[in-house]
């Protein structure tokens, strides 16, 4: 809410510069965003009257005044201003003068004639962007006065953050409240008196839904003249609050909002046909707003009808064929109590909001619609003229908000706080927001006022306590506990480990978006039915990511475009999928994955290395120290995103936990990737878990190594070869580990070449050559007859 | 006797001009081999009377002795200028680089996260986690923000398409329940529940865009529920943790009174450093509050016993603190010159 500090320090003025009342304001939880002079910094500027005005001797273009600045003589003015007219008020820089800008004025010759001061436009001192001529003051302005007391420039806009259970904050009148209850400064609150009716006129008011709408109030006044002008210190008022005058009836109706918080409304009297009634919509009935949009009203959304249509929308915008016109000379006002519930989203619901429904929602005193009606009915005739009828006031007392005490232990104050503040220092500072409060044995029983409708439980207590006794009197404490130990557990590893170990091997962490772009979707993870925002920011934020790879790929195209060719990147994240039985939230199945993408030269450019490109094998032995020492392992895959040559599911005890695999040529051409990147993704609880280790006997025995070259067909996987020799490898075998893969001269084309050093050792006693000999048989075996591999060097 | 010195002498000064091993040998065949002039003269002793032959013998002897120690001399110097070459020919040039791969990074916001989780660690808070795609119930009415509060419009929330009950969580809050739910439910059996100490960092996701606001941003949520829990310890993790994490005691903390749903009293968090670029400037970094008596009761917990407060802090907020960066959107671009300077 903006408002204006001079308008405030007529309800209460502290002693306080208006730094100091800002400061007081956020510490008081009305923060203040901004703090804004009303005016820029100048003196010397004094109204003045322009008594006459000729042709410069000298220049078509220039007037030659003579101004009354109230010094005792008259002033001769040069001035270029095209509406500067004998007997115009206007401001007048003097002689010694400084205008906004530093700009000093001086005793000046203009064209060969002297020249005693500046006349000035609204531009000139900083107040509006009109530069149309001179800024015309009132005809009552008075002579030689200084132009910014006479308008009321040394002013600041105050524009306070209310939090939304500080809606009794939205006026001046609450806010002024607040101050006086903080400072102890006394509250200077005018009291409205009744105006007595001056005719009988009156309309009937029916409160078809009493729970939505428990009073309203509603008064005729005729002979308005709604073209009155509007009072300069009102307009000046709530053009200070932010808000524009538009004519004399609007006005008085916003003018009132803003000083005691009640939204009012004004209907052209002639324009209703009967009984107001306050009520819910019938189906299909709709409404033209002031905003020209037609709606079509919710079952929960309350309506102000007569008996013929629906006029308005309660508490959020009046009609556009039932509202105030300059013509309008009878008006009927409105002045409403709306639950808070009744309003709450609505607004919202048609895709705006309005000061009214901002109010209703957060909440309004329902004991102030009387006070508001009778304010602004006084203001209308003082300023439109006209006379009043009676006020009409419908009550379903029973619906009104009920205000039963509010109960305040002060130990548990005390407890919940950490303050050791006594009763009675409580009790005082209770009474300052004028909470009755009672007693009942160690107890405050607290009647809030009908304004603080924000106090209902203990706890509302409690925090007004702490508001009240200043946040910053509560001490910092170090708080004291019973020492326990946090688990640390072996069997797991915490994700930093992951994050620490990729940052080591070259892996830059990244952060990308959780929503993705709907092709990408398509694309990597041929997901056809991803899922999709109802609000997404933008069309390429759309959908949910079921991978991380698309926004690796992302990256990687980013990079590109900054002429950065080696890319290496990681992002720990969750991804989403549909599951209907999902947890914890049943429908979705979201889980955290660790993926890496590498790209461009496998090493920074450099002189020691030979220069190559990352490839699949790189990537698989980052992928394999990020789990060592569990071991992975692989098999051919069939992915959207990847080289179906060089592609692998990763497996981790038997069980799939992600992939491998360099980008299918098709998105790198697409995404204009230059390179392809090679990419993996794995769970990440696959990727947490941890083995203890468990101790071994180390055998004292000599060990004997063998080699085992086989000549198998090209297409056998080397990890099958391994598998298909474990499986009947004697127990003196402890290891078997390729160390050579050859194609090429003396091996036919569809075949290739492995070499295995196999390692034999017994814990208890040194080998004889015998057994050794009889277990590479069995291994050359297994090898013909399972894999229809041969010896390499025999046969043909 | 003079031919012996003489004979010394001349072998000194061939081993001297011996260039290398080879013509070292060489030189000593001369006077040591088998028939070298000294093993001549020593063959010859044979014809001497036998007190010429052990004076004699015994000078051959010594002229032996200077010869051998003349050629082992020469070998040393022979063995250290070899050496010397080699070493000057094996020599580098050692401001060439090292080889081998740089470094990668954690992200800055992660750096960030990484000390959030080892301080508040330090005093008993473990980490826990939420979904991201929440229910409504969790992320809202269960922090006490039924349908309509006005404090929903606080939060700018992103709907899933067909589906009216769940959202992308707004903040880290929920998590706050899915901690007492499951607390209580360990605790079932026990007299006293144990202090219940959290921290859940994640992503949050609000529908706002520009160059303070990002849709997807990081979130620090902090909840410790207890028998004597209070906003005065709460005050004082707070602050603790502030200067632990800048590092500093030169930073003023201010509680300035706010409003959430979940809690009450509520506060916002403001931290003002005393000296750097920011001096005296009050930037908030979190809020925080009592915990709501209404959301100890959605997470199974007897408000009357148990008090807590809960806090949620914005670690982008404080990485862009720490580090000096001055623009949110970076975090989320993905360029490298950017990532890297965070290693």
């Amino acid at each position: 809410m903006q408002f204006s500090e001079q308008w405030l320090r007529t309800f209460v003025d502290p002693q306080l510069n208006s730094a100091e009342l800002g400061h007081l304001l956020t510490m008081a939880g009305l923060e203040v965003e901004e703090a804004e002079p009303a005016a820029p910094a100048f003196k010397g500027v004094v109204v003045a009257r322009i008594v006459e005005a000729d042709k410069h001797p000298n220049a078509d273009k220039l007037k030659l005044c003579k101004v009354d600045a109230g010094s005792g003589e008259l002033l001769q003015i040069v001035c270029g201003a095209p509406n500067a007219a004998a007997g115009m008020k206007v401001p007048c820089a003097v002689v010694g003068a400084v205008l906004p800008g530093e700009f000093e004025i001086k005793k000046a010759k203009l064209r060969g004639v002297e020249s005693f001061g500046m006349l000035c436009s609204a531009r000139e001192l900083g107040l509006s962007e009109d530069h149309g001529g001179l800024y015309a003051l009132p005809d009552d302005a008075p002579v030689g006065a200084d132009i910014r007391d006479y308008l009321g420039l040394d002013d600041t806009l105050f524009t306070i953050k209310l939090t939304p259970n500080r809606a009794d904050c939205l006026s001046l009148t609450g806010v002024a409240r607040e101050v006086a209850a903080i400072t102890g400064v006394p509250l200077r609150q005018a009291v409205v008196e009744a105006v007595e009716p001056a005719f009988e006129g009156r309309r009937d008011i029916v409160l078809d839904a009493p729970q939505a709408c428990p009073r309203y109030c509603g008064r005729i006044l005729r002979g308005v003249d709604a073209k009155a002008p509007t009072p300069e210190w009102m307009a000046r008022r709530l053009v200070r609050s932010g808000v524009r005058a538009i004519s004399a009836l609007v006005d008085i109706t916003n003018y009132v909002m803003l000083e005691l918080g009640q939204p009012l409304h004004a209907f052209d009297n002639t324009k209703l046909e009967g009984a107001i009634h306050v009520r819910m919509p019938a189906a299909g009935e709709q409404v033209l707003l002031l905003n020209e949009q037609t709606v079509t009203p919710a079952a929960d959304t309350l309506l102000i009808a007569d008996e013929k249509r629906a006029l308005a929308l309660a508490g959020i915008m009046g009609g556009e064929d039932s509202g105030i016109t300059l013509e309008t000379t009878e008006v009927f006002l409105e002045s409403a109590f709306f639950a808070p519930d009744a309003i709450a989203g609505r607004a919202r619901s048609y895709g705006f909001s309005s000061d009214a429904s901002h109010r209703f929602e957060r909440g309004v005193d329902p004991e102030l619609a009387r006070t508001a009606i009778e304010r602004a009915t006084r203001l209308v005739l003082e300023i439109c003229g006209g006379e009043a009828g009676p006020v009409i006031e419908a009550l379903a007392p029973e619906a009104l908000p009920a205000r039963p005490p509010v109960r305040l232990r002060p130990a548990r104050a005390r407890r919940v706080l950490g303050v050791t503040l006594d009763d009675a220092a409580m009790l005082a500072l209770l009474e300052r927001v004028h909470l009755q409060v009672g007693r009942e044995g160690d107890d405050f029983l607290i009647t809030p006022p009908s304004w603080r409708f924000d106090i209902e439980i203990e706890e509302d207590l409690i925090e007004e306590l702490a508001r009240l006794h200043g946040y910053d009197n509560i001490p910092a404490i170090a708080p004291q506990g019973s020492l326990m130990m946090l688990p640390s557990s072996e069997h797991g590893r915490p994700v930093w480990a992951l994050r620490h170990l990729l940052a080591a091997r070259g892996y830059q962490e990244v952060v990308n978006f959780a929503f993705v772009e709907e092709a990408w979707e398509r694309d990597f993870c041929a997901n056809e039915q991803p899922i999709r925002l109802a609000n997404p920011i933008a069309s390429h934020l759309s959908v949910m990511r079921s991978s991380l790879i698309p926004g690796l790929v992302g990256t990687l195209a980013t990079n590109r475009k900054r002429q950065i060719d080696r890319v290496r990147v990681f992002e720990v994240a969750r991804v989403f999928e549909r599951k209907a039985d999902g947890e914890p939230v049943r429908g979705f199945h979201q889980v955290m994955n660790i993926a890496g993408l590498a790209a461009g030269s496998v090493a920074p450019e450099q002189w020691g290395e030979r220069a190559r490109n990352v490839d699949f094998f790189d990537v698989k032995g980052d992928l394999e120290a990020l789990f060592a020492p569990r071991e992975l392992s692989f098999a051919p895959l069939s992915h959207p995103a990847l080289h179906p040559g060089r592609a692998a599911s990763v497996r981790l005890d038997g069980h799939s936990i992600g992939v491998i695999g360099e980008l299918h040529p098709v998105w790198v051409q697409r995404y204009e990737l230059g390179t392809a990147p090679v990419v993996f993704e794995v769970a990440l609880d696959a990727a947490l878990s941890a083995r203890l280790p468990a101790y071994a006997e180390i055998s004292r025995m000599p060990a004997v190594r063998r080699d085992l070259a086989l000549v198998l067909a090209a297409d056998i996987a080397v990890e099958r070869v391994l598998e298909v020799l474990r499986e009947v490898a004697p127990a003196i075998v402890r290891e078997i580990c390729l160390f050579d893969v050859y194609h090429g001269k003396g091996i036919d084309p569809d075949k290739k070449s492995l070499a295995f050093r196999v390692s034999m050792q017994d814990t208890q006693r040194t080998l004889e050559d015998a057994e050794v000999e009889a277990a590479m048989a069995v291994l050359v075996r297994q090898a013909e007859t399972v894999l229809g591999g041969r010896l390499r060097g025999t046969g043909c | 006797m003079e031919q012996l010195d003489q004979l010394v002498q001349q072998a000194a000064a061939e081993f001297a001009a011996a260039a290398d091993g080879a013509q070292l040998e060489q030189a000593k065949a001369r006077y040591l081999g088998k028939s070298g002039s000294l093993t001549e003269r020593l063959k010859s002793l044979g014809k001497l009377e036998p007190d010429a032959r052990r004076e004699a013998g015994a000078a051959i002897n010594a002229a032996k002795v200077a010869i051998e120690g003349a050629l082992e001399a020469r070998r040393n110097a022979l063995r250290e200028a070899a050496l010397q070459a080699q070493l000057a020919a094996e020599a580098l040039d050692v401001t060439l680089p090292g080889r081998g791969g740089v470094q990668g990074g954690l992200h800055p916001v992660s750096r960030t996260l990484e000390r959030v989780e080892q301080l508040f660690g330090s005093i008993g808070f473990v980490v826990a986690d939420g979904p991201e795609i929440e229910t409504d119930w969790h992320n809202f009415t269960a922090l006490n923000t039924p349908e309509n509060h006005p404090a929903r419009s606080m939060h700018d929330t992103f709907y899933l398409e067909g589906h009216d009950d769940v959202l992308l969580r707004t903040h880290t809050s929920p998590v706050q329940i899915r901690a007492m739910q499951a607390h209580v439910e360990r605790h079932r059996a026990a007299e006293a529940m144990p202090d219940l100490r959290i921290i859940a960092p994640g992503r949050v996701f609000r529908v706002d865009s520009d160059a303070t606001h990002s849709p997807m941003f990081h979130q620090v949520e902090g909840l410790w529920v207890g028998e004597k829990v209070s906003f005065a310890d709460l005050k004082g993790v707070i602050a603790d943790f502030l200067r632990r994490f800048f590092e500093t005691d030169d930073l003023q903390v201010r509680f300035r009174p706010s409003f959430f749903p979940f809690t009450e009293p509520s506060a916002e968090i403001d931290v003002a450093f005393m000296s750097g670029a920011l001096e005296g400037r009050w930037l908030e970094i979190a809020g925080c509050g009592v915990v709501h008596p209404n959301v100890l009761r959605f997470g199974g917990i007897d408000p009357e016993r148990y008090t807590g407060f809960a806090f949620g802090m914005g670690p982008d907020r404080l990485t862009m603190l720490r580090y000096g960066v001055n623009d949110l959107r970076l975090f989320f671009e993905g360029d490298l010159r950017f990532l890297g300077q965070f290693r």
